[in-house]
């Protein structure tokens, strides 16, 4: 029983098998892949395992802190900033293993051609509660 | 309006309604129905037989879900085969209800959800809450755990351990939502050692009870206090008093089993005054049994720990190197001994290392101020 995240990015992942954007699609592929996405997440909510799903824009500002009194400094987009999160579901799964399933049937989702796109994601852990017994 | 009275009858309710032939789902359904009304009416008008009210409440919403002719036909057979209740089908019923909720063909987390739901009487929405999840996922979960169990034959017994496993886990999880699942998990380990005589039921409940008497101590501004550090004045005398002699009771039994030894170790951290007075070699001696009866790595990494104090911190690092390092708190032990064994350089590494690896921001910020601690 844990929860992980699964991260979805724009870009900063290795290249995925079949990598054609989705602006040379047909309306039919990318019809096939929203469903496929979509059957995914009312899948896991079948299953009792969604948490979350989100996705985020490509635009964004970096924000920070410039002392009292003063508004604070914004700057970006960076060009140069090699990785770029798309979006990201959140899933609560009884093992590891099956979390890497799940995540390895959400990078096949249809691509060109009605071939899965084999898109690299990211699986990272969320922090769970610190256990009562430990001793 | 006596919530805890509501929820300790839940087992023995459910248990009637599908003793009458109601199929648990449909059974289980209408017990939430029940409990739902009984929230809404009792605090006006509380009833003299609060059970006798909760059942019939319960059967007339499994009446009402069940409308169809066929199944009309149905219940009217089941209602004249109506069979007498009386204490001992209770308690006979309960602990049937632990055993489904508990099956071994459920999942953990399934069979957690449907234990707090069938058992406890939680709402959905309280246990989605605790378990930080949406209701309508939990909702899902529970409704697939319940076709799971469906088939299940309801009078034939099952394995306490799996049982015990459960209640384990709601336990650990300790509380983060508005639910208290470390008490929830004690109430229901108490309500199945009444129904059930057996020493590692026993065992557990001292488990929780030694181990909940220190709960105040063990954090402090959401930061957590390692047991030698924790203030013992804090701790609750009446628990452990309470732990100490079911668990002396289970011994007397002589049938030792995991949770009984893991809570006899609890007891001896219990009994001492001070941390420097923890005696460490009976310590290691229950770590010793632990083995003989489940020979898991987390119990030698632990035992690590207590070689560490009764014979010095270098028979410790000689435990711990017999251990696989890829061990969840590996680092951190190898950190704390290194650091008692004056190298305080390779511990503050190993707090670090130990911190990346955490499962949970408790453990890292804590492990992340002993590093800092040495670093400074």
């Amino acid at each position: 029983m844990a929860k992980y995240l699964l991260l979805k990015h724009y870009r900063g992942a290795p290249e995925p098998v079949n990598n054609v954007m989705m602006d040379q699609w047909s309306q039919d592929e990318i019809t096939a892949h929203i469903k496929y996405m979509n059957d995914f997440a009312d899948r896991l909510r079948a299953s009792g395992e969604f948490v979350d799903e989100r996705a985020l824009a490509q635009e964004g500002t970096w924000v920070r802190y410039d002392g009292e009194g003063r508004p604070p400094v914004t700057d970006g987009p960076f060009a140069e900033t090699k990785d770029l999160i798309a979006g990201w579901m959140i899933i609560d799964t009884d093992t590891y293993e099956r979390a890497l399933e799940l995540a390895g049937e959400l990078s096949a989702a249809p691509g060109k051609d009605g071939k899965p796109i084999h898109e690299w994601l990211e699986l990272r852990p969320l922090y769970g509660t610190a256990p009562t017994i430990t001793e | 309006m006596d919530e805890a009275l509501l929820r300790s009858l839940t087992p023995a309710v459910l248990g009637i309604l599908v003793r009458r032939g109601a199929d648990f789902a449909a059974a289980e359904d209408a017990v939430q129905d029940a409990l739902v009304e009984a929230v809404r009416v009792w605090p006006d008008d509380p009833p003299r037989d609060p059970k006798g009210w909760l059942v019939t409440a319960a059967w007339r919403k499994f009446l009402d879900a069940t409308r169809a002719e066929t199944a009309r036909r149905r219940r009217e057979d089941l209602v004249d085969a109506e069979p007498e209740q009386g204490p001992a089908q209770d308690a006979d019923d309960t602990l049937q209800l632990y055993f489904l909720c508990a099956h071994p063909s459920l999942t953990p987390s399934s069979a957690v959800a449907l234990t707090l739901r069938a058992v406890g009487g939680l709402t959905t929405r309280q246990i989605a809450q605790a378990y930080l999840v949406p209701e309508a996922t939990m909702a899902q979960r529970i409704s697939r755990a319940k076709k799971t169990v469906g088939a299940v034959r309801f009078d034939r017994p099952g394995d306490v351990a799996t049982v015990l496993r459960v209640l384990y886990l709601v336990f650990n999880e300790g509380y983060s939502g508005d639910v208290d699942l470390a008490a929830e998990a004690i109430r229901l380990t108490r309500q199945l050692a009444a129904a059930i005589d057996h020493p590692e039921v026993a065992g557990l409940l001292a488990l929780m009870l030694l181990h909940h008497a220190r709960r105040a101590s063990r954090t402090e501004n959401g930061r957590l206090v390692p047991l030698a550090e924790q203030d013992r004045s804090r701790w609750d005398t009446t628990l452990i008093a309470e732990g100490v002699e079911v668990l002396q009771a289970a011994l007397a039994r002589d049938r030792l089993g995991q949770f009984q030894a893991q809570a006899a170790i609890a007891a001896l951290h219990a009994d001492a005054p001070t941390a420097e007075e923890t005696d460490w070699v009976q310590i290691v001696e229950w770590y010793d049994e632990l083995l003989e009866i489940t020979d898991s790595p987390v119990v030698r990494l632990n035992r690590a720990v207590a070689v560490g104090e009764a014979d010095g911190p270098r028979a410790g690092l000689k435990a711990l190197a017999e251990l696989d390092d890829s061990l969840p708190r590996y680092s951190a032990v190898s950190a704390y001994l290194h650091e008692r064994d004056g190298d305080r350089r390779t511990a503050a590494r190993l707090y670090v290392e130990a911190a990346e690896k955490a499962s949970n921001l408790a453990e890292r910020e804590y492990l992340t101020r002993q590093a800092a601690r040495l670093n400074n």
